[in-house]
């Protein structure tokens, strides 16, 4: 023990020592309700956070990896959710003959620029001069979407990507070589273009947000049917519990992949299919925690206490019972979340999963394990998974800690 | 005298235990708390120190930091030495504490249930301490785990070897405990609150057996309460600790005949005091039930067939008029609460039951709830009763938001005020969190949920028994002030027989589902007539054990 802390202790002793003929005075305020209130101070305002919130969150900050995960997974979702601001094959704004256009918004005819298409393709070096002869137009960084084909790649696809390669090979695919406009930083792919021509980069930017939407979409969706589900059981108990039990036994059974099959023969598989089937059988996992959580909360004194005031049951089930088991459903989440990523990209891979031309993950390691000539087709679908999964069981990990009651409460 | 000692131990002058200005500091985010406060006292061989105080006085702390057993770096000791026969336990190292725990000193804790191991039998738990310290066998450790176990008073010991603890009642799980603690024969044995989980007749029997045993071994006892009735009981000497210190220190005689610290003044005033309201035959009947009966089916066999029933409560009529108590009082397991339950609707039962003369026994749940505002419940345990994740003001007004829907958000406040401060709470700490308050305040604000609806009936299951004895008396005084303010009729659960004295004006006396006395209380407290009852009180009252056979063990 230091001498520092010994002086601060003897100080708070000093302060703490009280004339015996007053000591009953004050051990009946000390018992007796008004005085005993923990911290001194009015506090006549609602708090904006609950105190075991503001623990939380001061439990999850303290977890610095989970902490700078959330933030640069933040950064990313938030940048791949405007892609189309990054990765575009349309310029953002166009100044054409003294009007301005706003071709990621809207689709204009070819003949806005004196041509006959029905849509402009502003890739098209005869638009591009046009354009800039009589204005001027802002492109995104990188000037290819998903499914934008490279038409002047610098070697046969897939090429890559530009900063392996020399100045001259680069813009070998332009009509004057280095001197050609087109042969600019924005046109250059990043991380190379796959086995038909489309930047790595654009896919990948895309990749990572539909990838990030269908976990999303996934997580939330089941979690809301499970935790449902697994109140109802949990709250009713006895027969409503028995027979939602060997429903759902049975229905975890049915093999998903051979259903997916399946379906997908019946019904050209897309995004929204994709995420109904999934979400069929994904909802299970949530329920036997929340069962668990309301079985075991259901007849704590303070829920008797609410049965006792006349409050309903859906009312118990929301108000008193649902915090309790969100603590053990958020813990789960990010786990989900990172799990049904790995499902998507999974039946990507196999070619069961989004429509061809999707920007899609699981494409990318696919077309890696096709063209092993051309490594950063796989690594790049490898680090950008690898780094998406990490992230976010980095944020798993700390939001864990951060509901852990023996940290909430201690 | 056990076999193992053959020669018996004088009582010395020079102190056993010595604590000398012990000092406990917990240091919990960057904060450091003095629990205990430069402390001394000593035990000589055979005494009885009773360390007394109410809750957070430290005076667990201090017990526990004699065997070094505090949650080690968060507590340290800023200052002090533990002389165990001379040695300092403070700078001994785990290997030699380990050989003083459990071998010379012992230890009993408050909670029998969670201090055994569910899935040991008692055999194997009473055994493993006899084979850790003194490397007995497997029949050497039986026998004298049998010997043991039937000097501890259970009786059929050699059955009840093989028998897991949920097998084992209370009283029974608390002398399993003492057989543990007693095994290796202890100069001293720490009883840290060891009859608080207990009925108050079963507390009586332990605190016979341990005063027995230790009279038997000559074995030092460092006994932790704070229920004074005890400590005169029980203890040689006391010690009354407040806040870290100890305030005052003496033979148990002196300190209850002439405290001279104010706080131990205020504790020995701190009873349940004064009377209940008188009787009144003509008041209006508010709660009335006739042979009320709670009978849960046992099923046996694969057919799930009902061979028998438990008869929780056995045919009990009941009236309740307003502005009166009737107190119910029994032993844990005696259908007390169930009863109460079952009066107010919460588990069905059979026979008639009439609240405001209308029937209400042939209700639903669903069209009960009109009538909840007019009968409410208090819990035991005032932790368990409030949810943690609700403001104080939202738990208080949850009522309101049922039963007077057309409340405004102003009005609905200005009742959670009134109400707070009518229980003695600072409304201006109505949006902090139940785990903010100490146990008294969170059993006012569970009242306070209670009364804001204006209810004729409240049902109060022992609502002082987890609280302290001081703050029991201000939650007794509470509930008579709003019982003759709101003309309340309530009807009043505890095994607590001084509480029950205090509030209520006819007392029912239950045991097994049946009545077994009833009557108005002056009756029942003052001329007692069956034996059950007798024996309640008797422990109750004077802390003395009953014959064997008239209450349960």
């Amino acid at each position: 023990m230091d001498d520092a802390l010994r002086d601060r202790l003897k100080q708070e002793h000093e302060g703490r020592e009280l004339p015996e003929e007053r000591a009953a005075d004050i051990a009946r305020e000390q018992t007796s309700g008004i005085a005993q209130l923990a911290p001194a101070g009015e506090l006549v305002k609602r708090p904006r956070l609950s105190p075991i919130n503001r623990r939380r969150w001061r439990n999850f900050k303290a977890n610095r990896r989970g902490y700078w995960s959330l933030w640069i997974f933040g950064f990313l979702f938030i940048v791949t959710l405007f892609a189309e601001f990054v990765a575009n094959d349309r310029p953002l704004l166009v100044e054409y003959k003294g009007e301005f256009y706003y071709p990621v918004f809207v689709d204009y005819p070819e003949e806005v620029f004196g041509g006959f298409l029905p849509v402009t393709d502003y890739r098209d070096p005869v638009n591009i001069e046009e354009i800039n002869a009589n204005g001027w137009m802002i492109w995104p960084p990188i000037r290819y979407s998903y499914d934008t084909k490279n038409l002047e790649p610098p070697t046969p696809a897939p090429s890559a990507p530009f900063w392996t390669l020399s100045q001259e090979e680069r813009c070998a695919g332009y009509a004057q070589g280095v001197d050609d406009p087109g042969c600019t930083i924005g046109n250059m792919n990043w991380l190379g273009t796959d086995d038909q021509v489309r930047d790595v980069l654009a896919r990948v930017i895309y990749g990572f947000r539909i990838s990030v939407l269908f976990g999303l979409a996934l997580t939330i969706g089941s979690a809301f049917i499970g935790v449902a589900a697994g109140a109802v059981q949990g709250y009713f108990g006895g027969w409503v519990d028995l027979i939602f039990q060997r429903f759902i036994e049975i229905w975890s059974s049915i093999p998903v992949l051979y259903l997916l099959l399946i379906i997908a023969a019946v019904l050209p598989p897309g995004f929204w299919v994709l995420l109904g089937i999934m979400m069929l059988f994904s909802w299970v996992a949530f329920v036997g925690v929340v069962r668990a959580e309301f079985l075991r909360a259901r007849n704590f004194e303070y829920v008797n206490a609410a049965r006792a005031l006349g409050v309903g049951n859906f009312t118990i089930m929301f108000r008193h019972l649902l915090p309790n088991a969100m603590v053990a459903t958020l813990t789960f989440l990010p786990f989900i979340l990172s799990g049904s990523i790995t499902t998507l990209t999974a039946l990507d891979f196999l070619g069961l999963g989004l429509p061809p031309g999707s920007p899609s993950l699981g494409e990318l390691l696919a077309q890696g394990k096709n063209n092993l000539q051309a490594p950063w087709l796989g690594f790049s679908g490898f680090l950008v998974l690898a780094l998406m999964l990490s992230l976010l069981v980095f944020i798993g990990e700390a939001v864990r800690d951060a509901f852990d009651p023996r940290k909430s409460f201690g | 005298m056990s076999e193992l000692n053959p020669e018996p131990r004088l009582v010395s002058t020079s102190p056993l235990l010595s604590v000398e200005n012990l000092s406990v500091a917990f240091s919990q985010g960057g904060k450091t708390t003095l629990a205990v406060d430069e402390v001394s006292f000593s035990i000589a061989k055979g005494e009885t120190l009773a360390l007394v105080g109410e809750s957070g006085s430290g005076k667990s702390v201090s017990a526990l930091s004699i065997l070094k057993l505090l949650p080690y770096p968060a507590a340290s000791h800023p200052s002090g030495a533990v002389y165990f026969d001379g040695e300092n336990l403070i700078d001994d190292d785990e290997r030699d504490l380990r050989k003083v725990r459990g071998n010379r000193i012992s230890m009993i804790f408050q909670e029998p249930m969670s201090s055994l191991n569910p899935l040991h039998t008692v055999e194997k738990q009473v055994g493993e301490v006899l084979k850790l310290h003194r490397g007995f066998g497997d029949k050497a450790a039986r026998e004298r785990t049998l010997e043991l176990l039937s000097k501890v008073g259970i009786r059929n010991a050699e059955e009840r070897l093989g028998a897991y603890p949920h097998q084992l009642s209370g009283g029974q799980r608390q002398r399993v405990m003492i057989a543990m603690a007693l095994a290796n024969d202890p100069d001293l044995l720490i009883a840290d609150e060891p009859t608080t989980a207990l009925d108050v007749t079963v507390q009586a029997q332990i605190l016979e057996l341990l005063k027995a045993l230790q009279a038997e071994r000559g074995m030092a006892m460092l006994f932790i309460t704070h229920d004074l009735g005890i400590v005169r009981r029980i203890a040689d000497r006391v010690c009354v600790m407040y806040r870290g210190k100890i305030v005052e220190e003496g033979a148990t005689r002196t300190i209850f005949d002439t405290p001279r610290h104010g706080y131990t003044k205020h504790l020995l005033a701190a009873e349940p005091k004064g009377h209940p309201p008188a009787a009144n035959v003509n008041a209006p009947v508010v709660m009335e039930a006739e042979d009320v009966k709670v009978w849960f089916p046992i099923r046996t066999g694969l057919l799930r067939r009902v061979t028998g029933h438990v008869k929780a409560v056995d045919g009990i009529d009941l009236t309740i008029r307003a502005g009166q108590t009737v107190g119910v009082v029994g032993e844990s397991g005696s259908g007390k609460t169930t009863l109460g339950l079952a009066l107010s609707r919460m588990i069905s039962s059979t026979g008639e039951i009439r609240f405001d003369g209308e029937r209400i026994d042939d209700r639903s749940f669903g069209s009960m709830r009109p009538l909840r505002r007019q009968m409410q419940i208090v819990f035991q345990d005032p932790y368990g009763s409030l949810s943690p994740r609700m403001s104080v003001a939202d738990i208080v007004a949850e009522g309101l938001s049922i039963h007077e829907r057309g409340l405004s958000a102003e009005e609905r406040d200005r009742r959670v005020v009134d109400v707070l401060r009518e229980v003695g709470l600072d409304a201006a700490a109505r949006f902090r969190f139940p785990h903010e308050f100490s146990g008294g305040q969170r059993q006012r604000i569970a009242i306070a949920r209670a009364m804001i609806l204006k209810p004729r009936f409240v049902m109060l299951d022992e609502p002082t028994s987890a609280l302290d004895m001081s703050v029991q008396a201000q939650v007794v005084d509470l509930l008579r002030d709003l019982q003759k303010r709101h003309d309340l009729a309530y009807l009043f659960i505890s095994h607590d027989l001084k509480v029950v004295r205090a509030l209520a004006n006819e007392v029912i006396v239950m045991r097994n589902g049946k009545v077994v006395e009833r009557g108005p209380a002056v009756e029942i407290f003052d001329r007692p007539r069956t034996d059950y009852t007798k024996a309640l009180m008797a422990a109750a009252f004077d802390i003395k054990a009953a014959p064997t056979g008239v209450v349960s063990e």
